[in-house]
């Protein structure tokens, strides 16, 4: 709860330039995630298949996460910044399609 | 009560609470699909509104708070279920059904803003996005809900038994984990969406 009203008045004050306000953002809400899964979810507390389930969803959540967002981006940046016109025109000249 | 079969139902306890915990953990896989669908479509506006024009932040931390105190409110619930306060552990989970409550018509309100507004998920890609990862974590809380008041009927109706704390638990993992999501959306969607 601390650290969600931090990063709102990090965001709404604009305390700092946007960069480093999205690394903040994203680290206080890791530290309430561990928090929570601490005091409220009791991980590690309870059986082994517990923990395990969880570390490998934590695992498959990255991958997805990460995977998509990298595939994405690549694909952005060979294509996206052309509109379809140009596109087709580019790959005319350089694919000779 | 014999004592093996006090055990056989501390065990059969334990494999639900196991197995609900899997599900869980599937329902994160589904919300992580769905940040990810968010996160690649959120440049896509078609010519809209971004996050930073629609998001109302007061608001929205207003909501958060709601959530965060329910959640809190459950564990209370739940603490005073476990040492045997029937009356205690119903008014908290009446409070926290509140509490629940008011976080959803605060989330429909916003919803109706938007569409009233004509930024409804027809918009853009990236409205749509909103929209899905918003509502599907509403309608958990929606479906929360429905469980908390079957479980507070029950308290009401009959007596304190056993597997009735088992349910609670349940029931407050299953509040508790809303609530991680939801401070990622909160995070992710709502902070990161007003600074771009």
């Amino acid at each position: 709860m601390i650290t969600t009203v931090t990063a709102y008045f990090f965001v709404v004050n604009r305390l700092l330039p946007t960069e480093a306000l999205i690394y903040i953002i994203l680290i206080l809400a890791i530290i309430q995630l561990v928090v929570q899964m601490v005091f409220f979810l009791h991980i590690g507390r309870g059986s082994r298949w517990k923990t395990l389930t969880f570390v490998f969803t934590l695992l498959v959540v990255l991958i997805i996460v990460i995977g998509t967002l990298w595939i994405m981006h690549n694909l952005d940046y060979n294509m996206m910044h052309m509109s379809p016109d140009e596109v087709h025109t580019y790959m005319e000249q350089h694919e000779g399609i | 009560m014999d004592i093996s079969r006090q055990k056989a139902e501390q065990e059969t306890l334990q494999r639900k609470s196991i197995g609900f915990w899997i599900y869980l953990m599937t329902d994160c896989v589904l919300f992580a699909t769905l940040f990810a669908v968010f996160a690649v479509l959120r440049p896509g506006t078609a010519g809209g509104p971004s996050g930073a024009d629609i998001f109302d932040l007061p608001f929205v931390l207003v909501e958060t708070m709601v959530l965060l105190v329910s959640s809190f409110t459950v564990g209370l619930g739940l603490l005073a279920a476990r040492y045997g306060y029937k009356r205690q552990a119903i008014a908290w989970l009446v409070v926290t059904f509140l509490l629940g409550i008011t976080f959803l018509v605060m989330e429909i309100s916003e919803f109706r803003h938007l569409i009233a507004e004509g930024d409804g998920w027809q918009r853009s890609a990236f409205l749509s996005s909103y929209f899905t990862l918003v509502a599907t974590h509403g309608l958990h809380i929606a479906v929360g809900l429905l469980w908390m008041l079957v479980v507070i009927i029950r308290l009401i109706r009959f007596n304190f038994k056993h597997t009735d704390l088992g349910r609670l638990s349940l029931l407050s993992l299953f509040w508790h984990f809303l609530d991680v999501i939801w401070i990622f959306i909160f995070s992710i969607v709502y902070l990161m969406g007003s600074l771009s």
